[in-house]
């Protein structure tokens, strides 16, 4: 794998989440105002002072971006590894057991996919209290059968090879067959797949906030900041449109990566096609 | 009588009309999925922690105010009779009344769902015929030109959150270059071609967001058929390439695309809600995010039940068609 192999997107790619990252790790360094600090006039424009202006409330939205860049990627980030854990467990489980297990795992995960997401998610946060650890848990849990479902397709392929096979006759257990034979010939697609959830759980935590029912102000997030600001809009004041072209940039930047990740396994497996 | 001779009949009648046989199972599969969704919606939302009764109350919830309202609510039944007389409600159409408020939840939803519909439906018209176009043109183009714009505008387009597009498009159609209508109100009585007009910006921005996430899932399952030997035959043959597609890929490829069609038709269900907020059209979605936001537990379970069910019936017409249009499927060895 050298360097020059990489192409240009996937730099631009990496840079985009780099850039990210840095805000949210080091943001009470960055960041010139404090989170939520009134600092001016509602909605004063862009200035030197100022870099995007301020928001509703007088608050600097240079500012609550890079605090917002904290929250947003740390509620997908934990959000998609939850999510990864919970639905690669389970169907490594069900695929290396088949029978009722996997009869009975598969078919619940049909049934909760039968809801769309959005909706499913709105039903049950319609009754669970709003914070932080709650959303996480449900972003995980119904992103979870979107993995079950890869996971299990995967795993089924690797399982029936024979070296799982001789590992079984050599007598290992369960936890061995799938940390040891499974995982490891399984990673490459479901490194992409972590990518392409995390993505998506960028854009549903900043949809979840937007509709209010997501991160509770005055903490500040993207979705949330759009939430803030989108009244301003029809008076030609943009303070909405920043947070959510952050969110659309973030998300193209990881797609970038992800498409080429995506590419690069499949080329391995051959073929003519590139589907 | 014995199990073998119970399913007699239906084995015969599985092997003399193959096709039907197929389809009854499918069909009976999505009632029995749907019914396992009401069972997710009642009990499983009645069983989360949380109260209503107490989050309504607030700060003056004493024990006798919460036992007061919850038998007002008919909350102090068991789960389990609440489950029964609210699923045979459903059945005849009856929601009950909203707790917020106590108004026939029916009614509501009865005004609210067909301005959902017509909004998803003048999208799907616009967006279908479009992304499955942009879709063969990018196979007939495959990595040149047009396929690599293609692929790069639709690559942003997926990323892109839908509320970001619908402020967008306000902000260029209705601030800077005022040519648009917001926000989206529609009432009764309001005659079609204003109506039309009023909901140009929302269609605009659910057929951006779906257009993408369709085109590329054209592609694909064409490229898919594209690798298939008979297809490199054709091409050997001298056959060229805008015959080949229609005439050899893309009636294999129908069925997959018939099921890209109907995935995004039920991903355009779920983008109205979203969009429904940004343009503040009254229509199932605003309703539903109003009720969750008071917790207004009827609401968003009847609310929950609808799109459930037009997601699922959406994929169970997508199952179907696909049986239909594939002749494997059609005459099964």
């Amino acid at each position: 794998m050298r360097l020059k192999e990489i192409p240009i997107s996937v730099w631009i790619g990496m840079t985009g989440i780099i850039v990210a990252l840095i805000c949210a790790f080091f943001a009470p360094w960055i960041a010139p105002y404090g989170e939520t600090e009134v600092v001016g006039d509602v909605w004063a424009p862009a200035s030197d002072q100022f870099f995007f202006g301020l928001d509703n409330l007088g608050r600097d939205i240079l500012s609550r971006m890079i605090f917002g860049a904290r929250t947003t990627l740390f509620v997908a980030f934990c959000a998609t590894l939850l999510s990864f854990t919970l639905g690669i467990v389970m169907s490594f489980i069900a695929a290396t057991n088949r029978g009722w297990i996997d009869l009975g795992l598969s078919r619940f995960n049909d049934l909760m996919m039968s809801i769309p997401t959005l909706i499913f998610a709105l039903v049950v946060l319609a009754t669970l209290p709003q914070n932080m650890p709650t959303l996480i848990i449900v972003m995980a849990v119904l992103d979870s059968t979107r993995v079950f479902r890869l996971g299990r397709a995967v795993a089924l392929d690797v399982a029936v090879m024979d070296f799982v096979e001789a590992a079984r006759l050599r007598g290992e257990g369960t936890a061995w067959v799938i940390l040891r034979e499974i995982l490891p010939n399984t990673l490459s697609p479901l490194l992409a797949e972590f990518g392409l959830r995390f993505a998506f759980a960028i854009l549903f935590v900043s949809t979840l906030s937007f509709l209010g029912l997501g991160i509770q102000p005055p903490t500040a997030d993207w979705g949330g900041m759009v939430k803030d600001n989108k009244d301003g809009i029809i008076f030609g004041i943009s303070a909405a449109l920043v947070p959510g072209a952050a969110i659309a940039i973030l998300t193209i930047c990881v797609n970038l990566v992800v498409d080429w990740l995506l590419r690069r396994t499949s080329s391995l497996k051959g073929g003519r096609g590139d589907a | 009588m014995t199990p073998q001779s119970l399913f007699r009949p239906f084995v015969a009648f599985s092997r003399q009309f193959p096709l039907a046989a197929n389809i009854l199972r499918r069909l009976l599969l999505s009632f029995v999925l749907l019914w396992a969704v009401t069972v997710m919606i009642f009990i499983g939302v009645e069983a989360l922690p949380g109260d209503f009764a107490t989050t309504y109350l607030g700060q003056s919830a004493t024990p006798e105010a919460v036992a007061n309202i919850r038998s007002e609510l008919g909350l102090d039944q068991p789960l389990l009779t609440r489950y029964v007389t609210w699923l045979g409600d459903a059945v005849s159409g009856d929601f009950g009344n909203s707790w917020a408020s106590g108004q026939s939840v029916s009614e509501q939803i009865g005004k609210r769902l067909g301005n959902s519909l017509f909004l998803a439906f003048f999208a799907a018209l616009v967006a279908v015929p479009l992304s499955v176009g942009l879709g063969l043109l990018a196979v007939r183009y495959r990595n040149r030109i047009p396929d690599k714009i293609i692929n790069i505008l639709s690559l942003a387009a997926v990323s892109l959150p839908e509320f970001f597009v619908g402020y967008l498009l306000i902000m260029v159609f209705v601030v800077t270059f005022p040519t648009a209508i917001f926000p989206s109100t529609v009432y009764d009585g309001m005659d079609f071609l204003t109506r039309l007009e009023s909901i140009a910006l929302p269609v605009a921005t659910l057929v951006l967001v779906v257009l993408a996430h369709m085109m590329r899932m054209t592609r694909a399952a064409i490229i898919q058929v594209m690798s298939s030997a008979y297809m490199e035959t054709a091409e050997l043959k001298g056959l060229d390439g805008l015959r080949i597609i229609i005439k050899h890929a893309a009636p294999n490829a129908l069925a997959p695309i018939i099921n890209v069609v109907a995935l995004n038709l039920a991903y355009l269900i779920v983008g109205v809600v979203v969009v429904e907020v940004v343009f503040v059209y009254p229509g199932m979605g605003q309703y539903m995010v109003d009720a969750v936001t008071v917790r207004d537990l009827p609401v968003v379970q009847a609310c929950g039940l609808i799109f459930a069910t037009i997601y699922i019936a959406l994929n169970m017409t997508a199952d179907i068609l696909a049986i239909i249009a594939n002749p494997r499927l059609r005459h099964p060895r």
